[in-house]
């Protein structure tokens, strides 16, 4: 009978709303990070480093782009003849039907998937966090303390305590009471959305909570076991971790990767974060290039001018150009003579000749002041600016847009045009 | 695809000033992220030809290696497969390949089991774009018994190859092997294609001879036996013979056109990739004119010049017209100027080494 000791099960259905129209035709887990990679790989990564080969992958929200990066799992040495990846979308079933309706209710849906590889342990995790992390050792942990449940935390600053999931713990680490977003903390370690079950005691547990509306594990799944079990235990990470569900912190942790030594450093050979890449050619600089304090990704071509900004692969900086302080993903084009000032452009968006992204004063969004709330500028996957055209701060674009949806030739601050159709 | 492919990548090259000494020519990395078998596999595989065999005898390891992951070129499938062929010890010989038609024969089994009707033969160093579909419809349409991809002969062409002299037919009616001054108006790029039980009755008159060179027992002795035509193929292409050769190749990759054809246009060439981070540009980095693999981190200035992955210019340091190969770290306060340096050499802080642009310098 096939056996795994650990299967992970990694939830990549979410939206991801508040990155914008940077999620509005892919999931978050698929979003472009750091000149290469997608949020996506930094979890697949470490499952394989840390020698967990099963990973089920749950989508939902907008999954092609996901599904085609995944494929067959080759990137991470996850086409494996018994395990590895597996896509795990909601799908019909005879009787009562439904999407996943929470984190918890996702898993359950699941339950058949899980119980064909027969594991003692399933890991929860979620695709939308960079960092580099030894599953194995959370396991060990989890063993030694006899524990039902482990929740993996990180100590965060007081200050920023009330704006995450608190858990109290005695010197042993195991959970004597949750705070949800507390004003007043009693602690300051974060849940950081990973799990380690038993597996029983998680299906028993998924079980008693089918009816439970969006079964969550965090609002549901957990409570109940400390309630019923009372041996959920903490799990102490002390390494670099970040949420980049917001744009501002998204945008944050892409230009830390600039800096001249990243905290999160990719250039060392351990705990290589891999990736399913399409371009093998070199980055070419051209004559007039000038690029700095930036990283630019494989098969990019640069004539223009580059600093403080993360670089895809086969993007293109046309001559004159200036790209500051911005994202590029993979295959967005700047052509001759753009300026594009603190922006994010999603893949294989083209910036026309001339164009100004990032002028003005900051304004509060007309479309959405919770998401958009920065200087950003925002261009959603194949969106398309035309020639000349400026944009002011805290804007948002997404799909091919005209000189006509620009009066007078501008986009103001704040504002933001939202159309149908992105090129392919 | 009606053929079966060989790729020639067994030899050295005593012209390298020491790059072969730990790799085939055929391994030679070009254009910062490639090596120079990746040209010659990738056409074969655009080609849609399925079965690919590489042979292999001089310093292999490296070659090897980066063969290993067939799944890269589209190779490793149920039907068909990349082999490699390696010299081995039988109870019949216990020779090393005495020379390329000696590679052939003793892999004559290999050859004799294949189901293919064609043999495309390629030589593992050259670096050029060729669609093996045209070569096989031009072979067939002008009745060739063997075909020989040629180009227009260049004025310094003569001594480093094969001079080719064509009747209004393109059927070969001379041939000047490396003869200084030669007549002939095409030169031969190396790359054959032939019926397979013509190559094999071929190889075994070869052998029953004591003869060992493709080229010259196999083509040249036969230009009357045989019809042996010449299909010119245009665009770029290069053979990597020596140190200067090679670093013009890798010099060229710096020609935007060149970068579209090789590794933009469909269908591209591939390669075996690396799970490198993009390259990074610190603050005080000036690149101009320059390629730059993954993994690569720079402080430096570059200019003019093809950096392969995993490479580190310190600061203070000018690096113009060079070619640097995988993991080469270049210190703090360095100068250094139409260089290749070898993989994994580090240079010094402060060190200055200034080559002559037609001779350059290998630092290895």
């Amino acid at each position: 009978m096939v056996k795994k000791e650990m299967i992970a099960m990694l939830l990549a259905g979410g939206q991801g709303s508040r990155l914008g129209v940077l999620t509005q035709r892919v999931a978050k887990p698929a979003v472009a990070f750091g000149g290469k990679y997608c949020i996506i790989d930094f979890p697949l990564s470490n499952c394989v480093n840390s020698d967990v080969d099963t990973v089920g992958v749950l989508t939902q929200y907008q999954p092609l782009q996901l599904n085609t990066h995944i494929g067959i799992g080759i990137p991470w040495d996850l086409d494996k003849q018994v395990g590895g990846v597996t896509i795990l979308p909601p799908y019909e079933k005879s009787g009562d039907s439904e999407w996943y309706t929470g984190t918890a209710n996702a898993i359950y849906q699941n339950l058949n998937f899980m119980d064909s590889y027969n594991p003692d342990y399933v890991l929860i995790l979620s695709g939308d966090h960079i960092y580099k992390m030894d599953y194995g050792e959370m396991l060990e942990r989890h063993k030694k303390s006899g524990a039902e449940a482990t929740i993996a935390v990180m100590p965060v600053d007081w200050e920023e305590a009330h704006r995450y999931g608190i858990l109290v713990t005695d010197d042993q680490g195991k959970v004597t009471e949750f705070e949800e977003k507390p004003a007043n903390p009693k602690s300051n370690l974060a849940s950081m959305g990973i799990y380690i079950f038993n597996y029983q005691t998680l299906r028993n547990a998924l079980t008693e909570l089918e009816h439970v509306p969006g079964c969550d594990f965090g609002m549901h799944v957990i409570p109940y076991l400390f309630r019923e079990t009372g041996k959920v235990y903490a799990y102490e990470f002390n390494g670099y971790w970040k949420d980049v569900g917001t744009l501002t912190t998204y945008w944050e942790t892409n230009m830390e990767m600039t800096d001249l030594v990243p905290e999160f450093n990719l250039y060392e050979e351990f705990w290589q974060i891999y990736t399913s890449a399409e371009s093998h050619a070199p980055a070419y600089m051209g004559a007039d290039a000038q690029v700095s304090h930036s990283i630019i990704g494989d098969g990019s071509e640069i004539e223009g001018k580059v600093k403080r900004s993360v670089l895809g692969s086969n993007v293109r900086v046309g001559a004159g150009a200036k790209v500051i302080d911005s994202i590029l993903m993979n295959g967005a084009v700047v052509e001759e003579g753009a300026v594009v000032r603190k922006a994010i452009v999603a893949d294989g968006a083209r910036i026309g000749k001339n164009a100004r992204l990032g002028e003005g004063a900051f304004e509060p969004s007309r479309l959405d002041a919770k998401v958009y709330n920065s200087d950003l500028v925002v261009i959603g996957a194949g969106s398309v600016i035309p020639e000349g055209v400026t944009i002011g701060k805290n804007t948002a674009i997404s799909g091919i847009t005209e000189a006509e949806d620009y009066p007078d030739g501008a986009l103001p601050s704040g504002g933001y045009i939202l159309k149908k159709e992105g090129k392919r | 695809m009606k053929a079966v492919g060989i790729i020639l990548a067994g030899g050295g090259s005593d012209r390298m000033k020491g790059l072969t000494d730990i790799r085939a020519v055929a391994a030679m990395p070009v254009a910062g992220a490639y090596r120079a078998v990746d040209f010659a596999l990738s056409n074969m595989a655009n080609s849609r030809i399925n079965t690919v065999a590489v042979i292999t005898q001089y310093s292999s390891r490296s070659l090897n290696e980066h063969l290993n992951a067939p799944s890269w070129w589209g190779f490793g499938r149920k039907q068909g497969g990349l082999y490699l062929l390696n010299p081995t010890i039988t109870p019949e010989s216990t020779n090393w390949f005495r020379g390329t038609a000696d590679a052939l024969i003793q892999n004559l089994d290999f050859i004799k089991e294949r189901h293919e009707p064609y043999v495309v033969i390629a030589s593992g160093d050259g670096v050029y774009k060729l669609d093996f579909d045209d070569v096989m419809a031009k072979h067939v349409e002008s009745g060739a018994q063997i075909t020989v991809v040629c180009r227009e002969k260049e004025d310094t062409d003569s001594e480093r190859f094969g001079v080719i002299e064509v009747d209004g037919e393109n059927r070969i009616t001379a041939w000047h092997e490396k003869e200084e001054g030669a007549a002939g108006q095409y030169i031969n790029c190396g790359i054959y294609m032939i019926r397979r039980l013509r190559l094999i009755r071929l190889l075994e008159e070869c052998k029953r001879r004591g003869e060992y060179d493709f080229v010259r027992d196999v083509l040249v002795k036969n230009l009357e036996a045989e019809r042996i035509k010449a299909y010119v193929m245009d665009g770029y292409w290069k053979n990597i013979a020596s140190a200067q050769s090679y670093f013009e190749c890798n010099m060229d990759m710096l020609n935007p056109a060149l970068r579209k054809c090789f590794f933009y246009d469909y269908p591209r060439i591939s390669t075996k990739v690396d799970d490198f981070p993009p390259a990074k540009f610190n603050d005080n980095a000036t690149v101009r004119n320059s390629l730059v693999a993954g993994g690569t981190i720079l402080n430096g200035t570059v200019e003019n010049s093809v950096l392969f992955k995993k490479v580190y210019v310190g600061d203070g340091s000018h690096v113009r017209n060079c070619v640097l190969l995988n993991d080469v770290y270049v210190g703090d306060g360095v100068t250094l100027e139409n260089c290749i340096v070898e993989k994994k050499v580090k240079i010094e802080d402060g060190t200055c080494v200034i080559g002559d642009p037609n001779n350059v310098t290998v630092l290895s």
